[in-house]
């Protein structure tokens, strides 16, 4: 089955982006392929390569970096949600003249017709929320 | 042609959810999708006309109701018992919308290809 995923909610103060996560990592062991995994409001925080988690608690951001990566996932990052949240790549940091840009690798930044365009070519979208 | 539903549940203000919504029914008009926008819960005060969030330092993004019609989403419902259980009826509303049951709010979810509730 070809399944995209949607997160909304924010990886350090609620499960979504971890739920999603194990999901995909479940579909991925089950056989079926993701065609696309979208993160849109507080969930672009998992784009951050800023974020510093405790010694003893797991880096999600970091984890689902190397998830995308390892699997050659297309995981979209909304770029109007990450705009206001202060998630920029090169070429949006140099738009907008922002000191540096720190979207993690495996992430880019588009919009909204992403996630359209995703539930139009699977055959289930699944929302993992706040 | 897929069906796109939209549950929209959270109040206008307060979070960002209100907007979220409206902005991916935008995007599924824009490619000409059969979208069916739902408003439940506290969803229903997003409909509300005379909101005037200048106050409180907020953009009123529900303006952007009346343009509705505009994009082609002409499948716009309110659970009814969420009008009613706020004391609620259609005079309060800045755009028409078709009251629903909840029998029929589970069909419409049935018939629907992609749900999403925010």
């Amino acid at each position: 089955m070809i399944i995209s995923v949607m997160v909304t909610g924010s990886p350090v103060s609620q499960q979504a982006a971890q739920s999603a996560l194990s999901f995909c990592e479940a579909a991925l062991c089950a056989g079926h392929q993701i065609y696309r995994v979208f993160f849109y409001e507080d969930a672009v925080y998992v784009g951050s390569a800023l974020s510093v988690s405790p010694q003893d608690e797991r880096n999600l951001n970091a984890a689902w970096s190397e998830f995308v990566q390892r699997h050659q996932l297309d995981a979209v990052i909304c770029v109007a949600s990450a705009l206001k949240r202060g998630i920029l790549n090169n070429s949006e940091a140099t738009r907008y003249q922002k000191p540096a840009a720190n979207l993690e690798a495996g992430f880019e930044l588009s919009g909204l017709g992403q996630w359209v365009d995703a539930c139009l070519n699977s055959d289930r979208v699944v929302s993992f929320g706040a | 042609m897929k069906t796109l539903t939209f549950l929209a549940r959270q109040a206008p203000f307060g979070s960002s959810s209100a907007k979220a919504c409206l902005d991916m029914v935008l995007a599924s008009a824009v490619f000409e999708q059969q979208v069916n926008y739902v408003f439940m819960d506290d969803g229903v005060w997003q409909l509300v006309r005379g909101h005037a969030p200048e106050g409180i330092g907020a953009k009123n993004v529900m303006a952007a109701l009346q343009a509705l019609e505009l994009y082609g989403v002409e499948h716009i419902y309110a659970l009814e018992e969420s009008l009613t259980e706020r004391q609620l009826t259609q005079a309060h509303l800045q755009i028409p919308v078709r009251l629903c049951s909840r029998a029929e709010l589970s069909a419409l979810v049935q018939s629907s290809d992609v749900v999403t509730a925010l």
